[in-house]
Parts: structure tokens; C-alpha cells; sequence
């Protein structure tokens, strides 16, 4: 069987292209240059809550979220390194079983922020399988932009919580816009987003 | 003469009076059977267990702007284990994060600066370098602090942290 062609590699700022298209009302909690990435394909979506500042924490952010909004879906966009940090994370989530969280986490095997330098275990750890014994209601793996396009829409409308893991190729670095995630309107333009919302 | 010791019931009574709906919390013996248990069975709030106190903070300050007001229930050992996503999310971001840590191995009656023990030494010394307010909650009457520190906190977007000086 031959490789998967070029064009259906799954680049991280393909995917979020596609997930940007399908995306409306939801709570995105993207992390570090995951939020990069997203914010530079979505500058206008205040529903964006950037978890940056203290690395892992994304997804317990994401999990405030959902239990305090129910209401609303909450998008995680995780990054490999970031969940390695914080593991515990994923059993506190599945305990809560929040059916509005929807759990990305961006497998590029590396420190991408921080000199490239691989993730420990890169290349026998299974996310996915370590959220399914944490206990998510469901988890999988996605490796082409093909799958994910014919995934996306049905994981935003599942109840959750459900963990994908995104089986990453390097893509072009993204611009980075520090001053405007890390800043203090961002974060009242979130607020004030969801309460409107 | 001693006063007399706080009581988990009239804590709880003034948590609620805060409008704290979630408790999250890493258990701690110094407020188990004081507070966390009874937590268990109130229904003025939800329970939220986690795994590690720094999930609390990100939890506590996540739902700080879905206008929700969390309490985060842990020991000092693991405020220490948060400081960076208390630092982050609380003081560079200034968001709420109410927490309360028990003083383990703390001495009744004796400030937590002057305990034999280490780690209880240097909690208040860590918050004042990081500008978070604190309050010990110890003696009957204390738990008078609780709300105004909490509605501060809040009102000033910032941490508080409520220290419990006594096994409960």
C-alpha cells in the first residue's frame, strides 16, 4: 500500500482550516502554537479562549468551561506536549463526563514552541488509547485531512466527552501575534462573547 | 485562655453566602472530615474531584468567566504544586481564583511564619511576594473573613487564599 499522497497530510493549519468552516458557536480553547495557528485562521472568533501562560492547562480551562457554560460546546485544541504535563487531566474529565467537550490534541511528536526537541515517548505513546482507559466516552485517532473532513462535523454534535488525537505533519510555522493573545482585551472580548452568547 | 476552634459548618455556611457553586478539590486531611465530607452531601454546591491542584486553578479561573464562582479545596503542599498556573491565570491574567489550603502540621495558636514546619512557614511569605491576599481562618469567628475575601477577590478580578490553621 502506497504512502498517503502529499495533499492529504495532515498539516495542522489544513485541519484547522477545515475545522474553522465548520465551526459557529463554540467555545475554542486552543494552547500555544495551537492558538497561534487557530488565531490566525479565525481572528474573529470571540469565542476563543487562548490557554496559554502556564503550560498543560488547556484542557482543565476548557473543562471549567463546559461545566459552568453546559449549554455550550467547548472545542479543545491540545497540544502533545502541553496533555503530557497535565495527564491527569483526562481521568478528572471522563469522571466529570462533561457531553459537551470535544478533546483535539495536536501529535506532532515535539516541543514545537521550545527548540523542536521530541516529546518523550514519541513514537510508541497512544493518546487516544490513553484517553478510552481514562474513560472518555469515546476516543480515536485521525491521520489525513481526508478523515477528518469526513469526521468533523459529527464529533462537533457528539455528546461527549470524546478525545481525537491528530496525527500531525509539519507545516509552516505560524505567525505569532503574543501581544494579542496574551492580552488583557482578548480576554474581556471573550467574556463578554459568551455572556452574550 | 485558648478561643475557641472554627467550624467546618460555619465555613461552609459563609462559602455559600459567597455564591461559590463549585468546590474543587484534592483531598487534604487537615478539612476532610471538617469539610470536604460534608461537601460531599451538601447540595448547596457541586463537587468537582481533580487529580492535581494546579486542574483546580484553571478550573476556578475558567469558570470565573462564565460568571461562576468556584472555590479551589486543597492543602498548602499542593498551592505550592500550583504557583505557576496560580501566577499565570491569577496574577498575569488576573483572574479569580479562590483558594482554600489547609496548614498542615501547623501548631494551634502559633502564626504559620513561626511553625516548626517548613512548608507551613513559607506559605504567607510566597503569597506576599505574589500579592495575593490571605486570611487565617483558625479561631471561632474567623470564618467572618471568608466572604469579604471572596467577594474582593471578584470584584478585584485577583487570587485569595483562605488558610486553615487547624485540623477540622
Amino acid at each position: 500500500m502506497s504512502a498517503a499522497p502529499s495533499s492529504n497530510a495532515m498539516r495542522r493549519d489544513l485541519s484547522f482550516k477545515i475545522l474553522a468552516r465548520h465551526i459557529r458557536d463554540q467555545i475554542i480553547v486552543p494552547v500555544y502554537q495551537a492558538a497561534q495557528e487557530w488565531h490566525g485562521i479565525a481572528p474573529d472568533h470571540a469565542l476563543t479562549y487562548y490557554s496559554i501562560g502556564a503550560m498543560g492547562q488547556a484542557s482543565s480551562c476548557a473543562l471549567g468551561l463546559a461545566l459552568a457554560r453546559p449549554d455550550k460546546r467547548v472545542v479543545v485544541l491540545d497540544g502533545d506536549g502541553s496533555l503530557l504535563m497535565n495527564l491527569g487531566t483526562l481521568v478528572t474529565i471522563a469522571n466529570q463526563k462533561p457531553a459537551n467537550l470535544l478533546h483535539f490534541v495536536c501529535q506532532n511528536g515535539e516541543y514545537e514552541a521550545n527548540g523542536g526537541h521530541p516529546i518523550p515517548g514519541r513514537d510508541q505513546v497512544d493518546f487516544a488509547a490513553m484517553a478510552r482507559a481514562a474513560g472518555y466516552r469515546r476516543a480515536d485517532t485521525i491521520a489525513t485531512l481526508d478523515d477528518f473532513e469526513a469526521k468533523i462535523a459529527g464529533l462537533l454534535v457528539e455528546a461527549g466527552p470524546v478525545f481525537v488525537a491528530l496525527k500531525l505533519v509539519a507545516g509552516p510555522p505560524p505567525s505569532q501575534d503574543y501581544g494579542f493573545i496574551h492580552g488583557a482585551p482578548t480576554r474581556a472580548a471573550f467574556k463578554a462573547a459568551l455572556r452574550q452568547s | 485562655m485558648s478561643a475557641d476552634p472554627i467550624t467546618g459548618a460555619a465555613i461552609l455556611d459563609q462559602i455559600a453566602l459567597s455564591g461559590i457553586e463549585f468546590i474543587v478539590s484534592v483531598p487534604d486531611i487537615t478539612t476532610s472530615a471538617g469539610l470536604l465530607w460534608p461537601i460531599v452531601e451538601d447540595q448547596r454546591f457541586r463537587l468537582i474531584r481533580v487529580c492535581k491542584e494546579d486542574e483546580g486553578v484553571s478550573i476556578c479561573a475558567a469558570m470565573s468567566m462564565a460568571e461562576k464562582r468556584a472555590l479551589l479545596l486543597i492543602q498548602y503542599t499542593g498551592l505550592l504544586d500550583s504557583i505557576n498556573a496560580l501566577r499565570s491565570a491569577g496574577c498575569e491574567y488576573k483572574m479569580p481564583v479562590c483558594v482554600m489550603a489547609g496548614l498542615l502540621a501547623k501548631e494551634p495558636g502559633v502564626p504559620p511564619t513561626q511553625s516548626k514546619s517548613f512548608g507551613v512557614r513559607i506559605v504567607e511569605p510566597i503569597l506576599d511576594a505574589m500579592q495575593i491576599p490571605h486570611a487565617l481562618m483558625e479561631d471561632a469567628g474567623d470564618e467572618r473573613n471568608i466572604r469579604p475575601a471572596i467577594d474582593a477577590a471578584y470584584a478585584r478580578s485577583y487570587p485569595t487564599a483562605l488558610l486553615i490553621g487547624r485540623q477540622m
